[in-house]
């Protein structure tokens, strides 16, 4: 007997797909009695305090009580607990419940919670509906106990009217293409790559600069360990170039996006390199050619640009490399500056490896999921103009001090300041560059790592100039990491000045263009004035200027600030509200090196898992054709922004078709029908008529 | 609630992807607003019915409130363009029919904005008292 009820009770994958196919089918048309004969169960959730504090759980139980169709209703501590969820379980079987609704936090938290709990008792998970008390209920109204009480009743009332007409769904199973896109190669794209690949996914790599490597390869020494930045980048480098399961696609853009997760159908702009890989020249019948990187174009080039890489304070020619590490080592041309001389093509010679006549190819790939690792870019700090950065030669910022003092760098490592190539002495730092600036002309967040790279920058001058003396104008050092404030201490320790304020102005001494600092000793209470040979403005980061493009393209929402909005902050920090496609590093918020490549793993788990699954569900809001009342009009299929409606002939007249695969359930076509033809699965319109009446009518009934 | 003082009744439609997720992050911020609102969630603006909001006034709606996701961000491409370009017209025919069109909302509040979507609960609120009581509701009675 008790084996006969668990078999019941855990059918087998076979059955759950017959009664599937079956109740699909039997959603697809309202049902004539739908709401007759409705049995709802309400449940009144406390949440400790949460909601119980303001709402008068009591009194909003003896209300449900009283409302249509309810048969049973219970209140208790926490309804997402173990016990919470088996009362649901029980009751449905005790009470022959044909519907559930749970009065406690947002669906947008626990609706899966409880859609599971009520599959455990036997009933269609789709039969579930949520009251929201808390997120907007009590927690919005917390000293008004009447208005939070009054309003849970009607949230209650509106939800078991929508409960009693709700159908049977089954959620469709797509399958998961095997193959993922990761866009941006900075650290945090490399480190998803590298995850994805080695976890037997192939991987397409995207990035829009002509190399991999991103910003962390601008940096001259990582904190606080000083271990050189591109030491450690490198070989991560070469590892994404070389891995067969990445195909790295550099100096490309997105430019189309298209499908949902576990298929993604994504449009790819190669830009016209105006070299060829190895590859490619053999695709075009040359053989043994292509570029290797040897640099014969680049002597020859005669057009000297600013190169961005040294952040402008380095030359590269028109036909070019950023670094000698670059991932691939190809060239490229810049065609906004070539001037089509030719004599590139002629020192090339037999690799035949430029074609000046390259144009942008478009590449068309499929992927299961997606990885937003867009990176960041630095605030334009001439923006606060009190500072004089591109009024003064000698300020400058924090990444264009990380070139002067890199050894690869464009004075070799020797920090000099920019006016007239001098060793400098006295180095100022201007931390919150921008950053935690409410002016409205700065960002008001905190960007992180400035404090760090800053301490940083300051044993390096002590380190590399006999003598030199750093000053760190500061409003808070945060030094949040493992080993950060410790490092933090030695960095006081070997002699660094600490000044607590924020610099109110630089000028520049017109003679010596030494620069003086006027700001406020926070903790001495006191103006100050100070000269020093060059200042240092540690930048706030924002989101890179292709970040609200290419989250567009893609569907996520952002914040305030332009940073990629996460599914949930503490829960799925790695997810957006658009299923499959995750976050990975800065382009979420500043992060560190750390964090950033700790979030790309995290990003790169999360996006594995549908792809291993091999399948994935996706919520049955699909439109469906009434076809009996279908004028065959058409509107809809305009209207819809994923053509995923058609006109069909049927029995001599036109009616609406929905390709479900493609439908992903916004309703917009349901929201227009003039006919009420659109059945909106779990949001039709009689479901929300009963609601507006529930809420407006049923309080006076 | 005092001897006759009137409370508003204020329907809300929102779209789950940016009004409701921004709702319910004034609340986990505990920011505090008027409670005379009634939240019905959809998945997108786009399935905003014309016939809701109708049905709501005839059914004695002081005010209706849809909010979504700002122009651009719609997590369905356009649903929010379009549920503009309904909200615009209908407003025209409430003042065709002699209801003040002020009683119409629509608004455009992100996930990641819970204090604006208290200050257009609050303003909506505002604005509904000031006209006072829907004057349909003494003709459909």
């Amino acid at each position: 007997m008790a084996e006969k009820k668990t078999k019941k009770e855990h059918p087998t994958k076979k059955d759950t797909k017959t009664a599937a196919a079956k109740a699909a089918h039997a959603a697809k048309t309202p049902d004539k009695d739908l709401g007759k004969n409705a049995r709802i169960g309400v449940y009144i959730c406390h949440c400790g305090t949460n909601i119980a504090g303001s709402v008068d759980i009591l009194a909003v139980q003896e209300y449900a009580k009283t409302l249509p169709n309810v048969v049973h209703v219970d209140n208790y501590q926490y309804m997402c607990s173990t016990p919470g969820q088996k009362k649901i379980e029980n009751d449905i079987k005790e009470h022959n419940l044909t519907g559930v609704v749970v009065a406690a936090c947002s669906p947008r938290l626990h609706e899966p919670t409880f859609r599971t709990a009520t599959k455990q008792g036997g009933l269609n998970p789709f039969r579930f509906e949520m009251a929201n008390i808390r997120e907007q209920g009590s927690w919005v109204h917390m000293h008004d106990r009447e208005g939070a009480t009054e309003k849970a009743k009607d949230a209650i009332r509106i939800a078991v009217a929508k409960a009693a007409l709700l159908q049977d769904l089954v959620p469709k199973s797509v399958p998961v293409t095997k193959a993922a896109l990761v866009v941006g190669a900075g650290v945090a794209g490399m480190q998803a790559a590298l995850d994805l690949a080695n976890a037997g996914i192939k991987t397409y790599l995207v990035e829009k600069s002509p190399t991999i490597g991103g910003r962390m390869s601008q940096l001259d020494k990582t904190f606080p360990t000083l271990d050189c930045s591109q030491c450690i980048l490198t070989p991560k480098m070469v590892d994404v170039g070389r891995n067969p399961n990445i195909q790295l696609m550099t100096y490309s853009e997105i430019e189309e996006v298209e499908g949902y997760i576990g298929n993604f159908d994504v449009t790819i702009r190669k830009k016209a390199r105006g070299v060829l890989t190895p590859a490619e020249a053999e695709a075009r019948g040359i053989v043994g050619g292509g570029c290797n990187g040897c640099g014969d174009c680049d002597t020859v080039c005669p057009v000297i640009k600013p190169n961005p890489f040294e952040m402008g304070m380095k030359p590269r020619k028109a036909i070019y490399i950023y670094h000698p590490q670059v991932v691939p080592l190809i060239y490229t041309i810049d065609f906004d500056s070539c001037v089509k001389c030719g004599l590139c093509v002629e020192a090339c010679g037999e690799k035949k490896a430029i074609d000046l006549e390259m144009k942008d190819e478009l590449v068309k790939i499929k992927v299961g999921t997606v990885i937003l690792a867009l990176g960041y870019d630095i605030f334009p700090v001439e923006k606060k103009e009190e500072w004089g950065y591109k009024k003064y030669e000698n300020v400058v910022t924090s990444l264009e001090f990380e070139r002067l003092i890199c050894a690869s760098g464009p004075t070799g490592g020797h920090l000099v300041r920019p006016s007239d190539g001098k060793t400098p002495k006295k180095v100022a730092f201007v931390l919150c560059a921008g950053s935690r600036d409410n002016t409205g002309i700065g960002k008001p967040y905190c960007s992180r790592f400035c404090c760090m790279y800053s301490l940083k920058h300051a044993h390096q001058i002590i380190e590399k100039i006999p003598g030199a003396q750093p000053y760190i104008f500061y409003m808070d050092i945060r030094s949040f990491g493992k080993m950060y404030e410790e490092f933090y201490y030695r960095i006081q320790d070997e002699g660094a000045k600490f000044i607590r304020g924020r610099v109110a102005n630089i000028l520049e001494d017109p003679v010596t263009k030494n620069l003086i600092i006027n700001a406020e000793d926070t903790l001495l209470d006191r103006p100050m004035q100070l000269e020093v040979d060059m200042v240092v403005l540690a930048a706030a980061v924002q989101p890179s200027a292709d970040t609200d493009r290419t989250r567009k393209l893609f569907g996520v929402s952002c914040s305030l600030d332009g940073w990629l909005l996460e599914a949930h902050p503490k829960l799925n920090p790695c997810g957006t509200t658009t299923a499959g496609v995750f976050l990975a590093g800065v382009c979420q918020g500043p992060k560190d090196i750390p964090d950033t490549v700790a979030s790309a793993e995290g990003a790169a788990s999360a996006a594995s898992i549908p792809i291993h699954m091999g399948e994935v569900e996706l919520e049955p809001y699909f439109a469906q054709c009434i076809e009996e009342k279908c004028a065959g009009c058409g509107m809809c299929v305009n209207l819809c922004p994923y053509q995923a409606l058609s006109l069909v002939e049927k029995e001599g007249r036109k009616v609406m078709q929905v390709t479900e695969a493609k439908c992903k359930g916004c309703g917009t076509c349901g929201g227009f029908c003039p006919g009420g033809a659109i059945w909106m699965q779990h949001f039709a319109t009689p479901q929300i008529i009963a609601q507006i009446d529930a809420f407006l009518l049923g309080g006076e009934q | 609630m005092a001897e006759g003082e009137w409370k508003p009744k204020i329907l809300g439609i929102i779209c789950n992807w940016c009004s409701y997720a921004g709702a319910d992050l004034a609340g986990s911020a505990r920011t505090q607003y008027p409670p005379d609102i009634r939240i019905i969630r959809v998945m997108c603006t786009g399935r905003v019915d014309p016939l809701f909001i109708l049905k709501a006034f005839v059914d004695g709606a002081d005010g209706v409130l849809v909010s979504g996701c700002h122009f651009g961000d719609c997590h369905y491409l356009e649903g929010n363009y379009k549920a503009a370009k309904r909200m615009f017209l209908l407003k025209s025919l409430l003042r065709n029919i002699g209801l003040e069109d002020k009683r119409l909302r629509m608004t455009f509040v992100s996930a990641s904005e819970g204090a604006k979507w208290a200050v257009v609960v609050k303003d909506v609120v505002d604005t509904i008292k000031s006209l006072g009581p829907s004057p349909l509701k003494e003709i459909t009675r």
